[in-house]
């Protein structure tokens, strides 16, 4: 493998930034989740170039166990926005505005 | 020029062009398969670095059953809603944007100082970690040195798959008794329309 380790850091770098921008920007729940997903992901991207890098699985290991901590964060999450649907209606975050029913 | 060189600069670009595409699309639908074309990108960079267990483990449950799920409650909550275009917060999006820039820019630079922009991985990697392949090195490694994070794994999945059950059910309700009686008393034509 030639390809310089930076590059792949790089790009998970851009793929994290990209992920907090859209947590920032977006005001849909499902969109908002959607980009966290984007930012696990580059950070998975970043364990297992480091793992290529250092010659040790253990990069590889973490990545997957991330990638099963992210499966029960899925599930988790998306019951919570279809339980915030069934309450107010919407997905929108502005909305979800009061603390207690 | 190397080919996995050719391959990450054919992938790179589509993968932050997808990234950008999810955050500008308005409808919910578009994002989601923008997204899913984002993790299949990133499976092809975990083959370039030679970890073709996770190349597998990113397409089925990432791109397979994470991203279904997303569609399904996208088709259950109802795709027709659009968001707001005003914001909130004054400039808020022109912030976002200036430092998502900033903090790449930022990670230029220390990439730079740190480990270089020539450093290459160690060629011998079948040889020094993937020692008899790499789903049954990494199941090595993982079966013994990290055995008990593994075994918390499976609770903590049997932990999320009840608490789903938990938020998202709905609870039927209970039926009093006068309900009962008025259900009783109403004609047979009422009930059936």
């Amino acid at each position: 493998m030639r390809t310089p380790i930076a590059y792949f850091l790089l790009l998970s770098g851009i793929l994290f930034a990209l992920g907090t921008v859209g947590v920032l920007i977006r005001r849909n729940a499902l969109l908002i989740f959607m980009s966290v997903e984007l930012q696990l992901n580059a950070v998975n991207l970043s364990l297992v170039a480091f793992s290529r890098m250092h010659a040790n699985l253990t990069g590889q290991v973490i990545a997957f166990f991330s990638m099963a901590v992210a499966a029960a964060e899925v599930v988790v999450g998306l019951a919570i926005i279809v339980a915030l649907f069934r309450r107010i209606n919407t997905v929108n975050v502005d909305d979800a505005r009061t603390l207690k029913w | 020029m190397p080919l996995d060189n050719v391959v990450f600069w054919v992938f790179a670009p589509i993968s932050v062009a997808s990234a950008i595409a999810m955050l500008t699309r308005r409808n919910a639908v578009h994002a989601a398969l923008f997204l899913v074309v984002n993790f299949f990108t990133i499976a092809v960079m975990y083959l370039i670095l030679d970890a073709p267990f996770l190349f597998a483990v990113q397409i089925i449950v990432y791109a397979g059953a994470i991203m279904v799920l997303f569609l399904f409650v996208i088709m259950l909550l109802g795709v027709d809603r659009s968001e707001r275009a005003g914001e909130r917060l004054f400039g808020q999006r022109t912030i976002a944007a200036v430092l998502g820039a900033g903090f790449v820019l930022e990670l230029f630079f220390a990439l730079r100082a740190g480990i270089g922009f020539a450093a290459t991985a160690p060629a011998n990697f079948d040889a020094t970690a993937n020692v008899g392949g790499n789903p049954a090195a990494l199941a090595k490694v993982l079966f013994t040195r990290y055995f008990f994070p593994f075994e918390v794994t499976s609770l903590l999945l049997i932990v999320a798959a009840i608490a789903a059950m938990v938020l998202a059910g709905r609870r039927a309700r209970a039926v009093t008794q006068a309900e009962l009686e008025t259900r009783a008393e109403e004609p047979e034509e009422a009930i059936a329309s």
